[in-house]
Parts: structure tokens; sequence; C-alpha cells
């Protein structure tokens, strides 16, 4: 969900030779995986009509998405979506990345900015239905919706689906060193981040939502709590966990668990097995009391302005065969039935990818936007907690700094006067 | 009068690029949503004091650590031979030819606790040590991306003072010490200044920096400035408050530099 280094660890890791790319199947087989995917990819779409209104009038779309979040044919037999998109349709696609819902949220409202088809998550697509950033879609247009499976239509953040396609889903959870955690994974639970005995091999989320909602599941409040009290509790176990926090990092996670510079992190799933390809000592587990579900889903700005063309992106994205394509080499949970149904039985059956249908009703939420206010005081209690200083450095820092101060304007005056004085003669 | 002329792309520019969008701060820092004049965002700012204090007190500290650093390195490369100072100077610059992003990134692999130095210390049986997300990293940081920065000045300057001045102080007495104290210091006083300049105000200002090395938890003002526009919470007005707050900040502190410049020029 959040790859803003990723582009960059792509470089690093491809200098170093260990780029393996991101096979659907898991760390343990990974030369089969290998071999699955020589049988290139192919596509067929059931209307090929329809694709064909707009060709030869020179249409282009501006499409903005996650980095990494689509297949672009960089492995070999995989397919390159956006190319396959131009040649069925002969409208060109203007693809730009960002990464993250705040950013791609400031571009739009902004102004200035016009792109066709943007990829937000659940919380900021009803943020920016309600800001009406976004327009309702033309289902006539996107028929290929039937495909998205029931639990993931008529979710909290878009009640009538309206506004958004489903493009994927994914959980939280905690990636750990199995050789030095010696817990069971299934007795980890979210309190393993809290544990004393792993201080400072801990690392956090660098953004509050993701950080809050932890310490809410642990608190047992909701995840979309907008009560300030609890708002306030929450953030007392956040700073209670502070001295055994490493780091509050988000992309870095890939480095530093790979490195084994830390033991614990809790992080997105569909990022998490990308790790796992990296360092075989690491697991995953989503803990058993519960976790928050996200869902990235594609929209078209109010201020689109090949709304049509946009559509089709969209039905395109969820042909069968592009669903596959793209969630093959992402690694994400598809809310695509035909695209699940073509997944290799062992990912299917993975509780990281696809954990039971009766945890994910039960035991996940799916975050929804906060008011402004209780954004405001999340954000105002994060940067609190972050910022409360060590009591041993607080002792110093300020009254240096105000000596540093006093002596700078002594100097200066001083020198002033014995200018001043020099003058005269 | 002419010559006013050729001046005008400049002043365009400026107008456009520099002076619109500083009145632009200016303006969503004293302004609420719906338009209406307000000082609640610049008073909202005193709530973040300790970070203020803590991004000056660190640059500074980086700032100092560059003078240091740097003075006998611009020194030895102005009285180098013209052709090896042409080397010298590239290999001065040479870091500054990657990428500002991948440098810092380096240095978290570096400081690791499982990284290439704790690893060597690890090899003669000491650490590993905590050196990453700490603040001496976002330091050190800070000293490494910006120290061509105040050699380059340093150098010009000292490049420019003729010989002869030193050999003369020498003969009519002056030790080693006082050639330094009395002819070498105040005549790089300018090199010095701009150079302080050229440090202190990006480091002041930077965020990437202390959120790769700093592991989050050493928050600087331009990670506040940052989390207003790109956080949770979309607060433009707050985040213009504190840019503006910190410019005046810079200002005065680069008014008080100033004074230490024998010809008084504004070197902002």
């Amino acid at each position: 969900m959040r790859k803003k280094l990723f582009t960059l660890l792509t470089v690093i890791a491809l200098a170093a030779g260990l780029l393996s790319g991101c096979s659907s199947s898991s760390k343990a087989d990974d030369t089969d995986g290998g071999e699955e995917e020589t049988a290139a990819q192919t596509l067929t779409v059931a209307d090929p009509d329809y694709y064909t209104r707009f060709k030869g009038k020179g249409i282009s779309i501006n499409v903005y998405n996650w980095g990494e979040y689509i297949s672009t044919g960089a492995d070999e037999g995989t397919l390159d979506v956006n190319a396959e998109f131009e040649k069925l349709t002969g409208i060109k696609v203007n693809y730009t990345n960002y990464a993250t819902n705040e950013e791609l949220y400031a571009k739009l409202k902004g102004g200035g900015a016009a792109y066709d088809v943007i990829i937000p998550s659940d919380y900021m697509i009803s943020k920016m239905i309600k800001e009406k950033l976004v327009q309702p879609l033309d289902m006539g247009n996107i028929p290929n919706f039937k495909y998205i499976m029931d639990n993931f239509r008529g979710q909290a953040y878009d009640p009538g689906d309206e506004y958004s396609v489903p493009y994927t889903w994914g959980t939280v959870g905690i990636i750990y060193d199995t050789t030095m955690v010696d817990i069971p994974p299934e007795e980890i639970d979210w309190d393993l981040l809290w544990n004393e005995d792993y201080a400072d091999q801990i690392l956090m989320f660098d953004n509050p939502r993701d950080a809050f909602a932890i310490a809410e599941l642990m608190l047992g409040y909701s995840l979309n709590t907008e009560d300030s009290e609890e708002l306030e509790q929450a953030a007392f176990k956040l700073r209670q966990q502070k001295h055994i926090v490493q780091g509050y990092v988000m992309d870095e996670v890939f480095d530093k668990m790979e490195a084994g510079d830390a033991l614990i992190a809790p992080y997105y799933a569909g990022d998490a097995l990308t790790i796992l390809e990296g360092n075989e000592d690491l697991d995953f587990v989503v803990p058993k009391s519960g976790t928050n579900l996200f869902i990235d889903a594609m929209c078209i700005p109010a201020s689109a302005r090949q709304k049509e063309a946009a559509e089709m992106y969209i039905n395109f994205m969820c042909e069968p065969d592009i669903a596959y394509a793209n969630i093959d080499y992402i690694c994400y949970s598809t809310p695509h039935q035909a695209a699940y149904d073509m997944l290799d039985d062992e990912v299917k059956n993975s509780h990281v990818s696809y954990p039971d249908s009766e945890f994910i009703a039960e035991k996940t939420t799916v975050f929804v936007n906060l008011s402004d206010d209780a954004n405001a005081q999340m954000q105002k209690l994060w940067t609190e907690m972050k910022s409360a200083e060590d009591e041993n450095s607080n002792r110093w820092l300020m009254p240096t700094f105000l000596v540093i101060c006093i002596l700078i304007i002594v100097f200066v005056l001083v020198r002033r006067h014995i200018k001043n004085k020099k003058d005269i003669f | 009068m002419k010559l006013k002329y050729f001046s005008a792309p400049y002043l365009v520019w400026m107008v456009v690029f520099i002076l619109v969008p500083l009145l632009m701060i200016a303006v969503f820092a004293f302004t609420n949503d719906d338009g209406g004049l307000t000082i609640k965002h610049i008073s909202d700012v005193g709530q973040y004091a300790n970070i203020f204090v803590r991004s000056i007190w660190l640059s500074l500290v980086a700032t100092a650590i560059c003078l240091v650093v740097a003075y006998p390195i611009a020194f030895i490369l102005s009285r180098m031979d013209k052709h090896k100072q042409g080397t010298m100077l590239m290999i001065v610059m040479l870091p500054m030819w990657m990428n500002f992003l991948l440098r810092t990134y380096a240095w978290m692999t570096l400081l690791g606790n499982n990284g290439i130095i704790n690893h060597l210390f690890g090899l003669v049986g000491l650490g590993p040590y905590k050196l990453i997300n700490t603040s001496g990293a976002v330091v050190l940081g800070m000293v490494y991306n910006y120290l061509p920065f105040m050699i380059l000045p340093l150098y010009s300057v000292m490049e420019k003072i003729d010989k002869s001045l030193f050999e003369a102080a020498s003969d009519l007495g002056c030790s080693s010490a006082s050639v330094l104290l009395r002819v070498i210091i105040p005549l790089s006083v300018p090199g010095i200044t701009s150079g302080i300049t050229m440090v202190f105000v990006p480091a002041i200002s930077t965020f990437i920096i202390s959120r790769m090395l700093g592991g989050g938890s050493n928050l600087l003002i331009g990670d506040l400035i940052e989390m207003q526009f790109l956080g949770n919470s979309y607060n433009p007005h707050l985040g213009a408050a504190i840019s503006l707050v910190l410019m005046v900040i810079i200002l005065v502190i680069m008014t008080v530099m100033n004074q230490f410049d024998p010809d008084d020029q504004v070197l902002m």
C-alpha cells in the first residue's frame, strides 16, 4: 500500500543482483514459481467491440496509482497491462505514481491536476465522496463489476457501490523473526509490539491512522472511533510503547526486516509476502484478536476529462485475465472472483493472503473517514507522542540553547561598541 | 540605465516564484478555511516549541561540526598546487553528484544494528551500539550532506588571500597561532558567514534526514510542516504558519550572523 521507497529499494536490489521479483508462490518453492511464469499470460476479453469505440480518436487518459501496483510485464511472461489497454482500445495511458493517500488528496484538493482514474484506499474514498472530489460511476459502462465478490460490495466507505470498484485488499499483521521470537505463532497478538523483552527490536507504523488502529485494537475500541477520550487513551498506549520502539517507519520496513535490523514489525499483508521472500527467518501472522482490513478501489475524480474512457479502463482492469495478471504481480489479495479462481491452490489457501471469511466478517474492520476534528486530534496526539523528549535530554537542551543565544547577543553588542569607539578617531 | 532591462527576466521570475508564494504563505498563515483573519494558527505553533528547539539545536551542532571540519580542509585546499586543487575540489563535490535520498539511504544500512559499522565493531568484540534512530545520527546525516556547502565558500575566499600576507605577518613577529587568529580568520570571515548560512538554513528545514536516520522519533520542523500537508489531517494554514515562524527565526539568526561580517553585507 505504501510504496514510497519501494522503487528505490528495487534499484538497490537490482544493483545487488538480488531482485527475485514477487511470484505468487511462497518462499518454500520459489523455483516452481519461476517455471509457472514461463507459460506466458495471454489476454482474452469478453467483449472486444466494447473496447474499440474510441479507436483512432487520439484520446488519452491520466491514471494515477500507487507505485508498484500494476503488472508492468517486467517479469518475463507477464502482461504489461497499460500497453495491452493501449493496443486494444487505442487510448493512450499516462501512468503516474503516488506514495500515500494523503499525497493523492493534496494533489486533487489543490486542483490543477487532471486525473481520470485514481486508486485510493477505503477511508480516503469516503472522504473524497464527502468532499465531492470523486464522481459517481456509470455502472452500465463497467459490466465487469459482476466479478467483484459479494463481501467486497457495499462497504461502509461507499455503501451503494456508486463511486468505486474494488481493486485489491489486504490485512495488517505482524512480521517477526522466528529464530529470535520464541512464541508460537497462534499465540502472537498485538501485545507482542509492547513486549519489553524485545526492546529496541520493534518497528512501528509511521502514520497515525495505522498506529492508532493497533492501539485501539488492544484497548478494544472501534478502529473508527471519534471519541476524544478513546483517542487519548490510544495515544497514551502508544506513548507507553515508545521507549521500546526502534523506529517509526513505513517502507523502510523492507530493508530493515530483510537485513535483520529489527525483529518485529506490523505491516500490510501484501508487502509482508514480498519481505518474507527476502529473509527465510521471517514469518507473518494476522493476530487473532482482529485487525484492520484495507481495500483499495478505483475511482474517477470529479475533475476527470475522459469519464467514459476512464470507465473503460476500470472495466479493463476487471477483465479476469488482467485482474489475475495484476494480482499475480503485486501479491495483494483480490476481490475479483474470476481472478481468485485462477490462483494456485497454495495462494488461495494461504492464511496470509486469504484469511477465512468468518475471520474477515467478525474480526476485521475497514477504515472509514474520520471527522475533521477527530483527524486533527489524532494528528496532534501523534505529533505530541512522537516529539515527547526523553527526560534526560530535555534538561540541558533548552538552557544550553538560551545561554548560547545570550552569549552571541552579548558578543555582538560588545563588538559593536568597540567598533563605534574606533570610528570616532 | 539600459542594463536594467536585462534583469527583467529574473525580476519576473522573482515576483512570480518567490514573492507571490511568500505572500501566499503569509496569507494562509493568517486566515481560516473560510477566509477570515485569525492569529489562531500562529499561536498554535507554540505547542511545537520543543520541536523548534530541537531543530535549531541539531542544526547548530551540525553547522558547528561542519565549520570545524571544513575550515582546515578549505585552508589546505587553497594552499595546494593549482592543478591538484581541481582534483581535490572534485573529490569534495563527488558525493553531491549522487542523489541526496540515496546518500542518506546508504547511511541507514551503514548505521543499522546489523549494519557494516556495528559488524566491524563486532569483529573486535565491541558493540553492537545503537547508532541509528538517535539524534546523533541525524546530525551525522546533516554534516555528511551539507559539508561541501561549507567547504566551497570557505575555499573560494581563502584562495584569494595572498600568501605574502602570511609572510609579512611572520616577518613582523607573529607566531603561527597569531597568523591564524589575526590574519587568516579575519580575512576569511565572509566565507565563514556564507558557509554557515548555506549549511544552517537547509539543515534547519530538512525533513527526510530525520525520518530516515532519526527513526521518526526525532521530529524536526521540516517533518512537522510535511505532516500538515501530507499527514493524517490536511492543514495548510497551520503548515503555512509554521513555515512563517521558521522563516522569522532564520531571519533573526541570519541578522545576528551578519553582525560579524565587516562589510555588513546581506548574505541571504
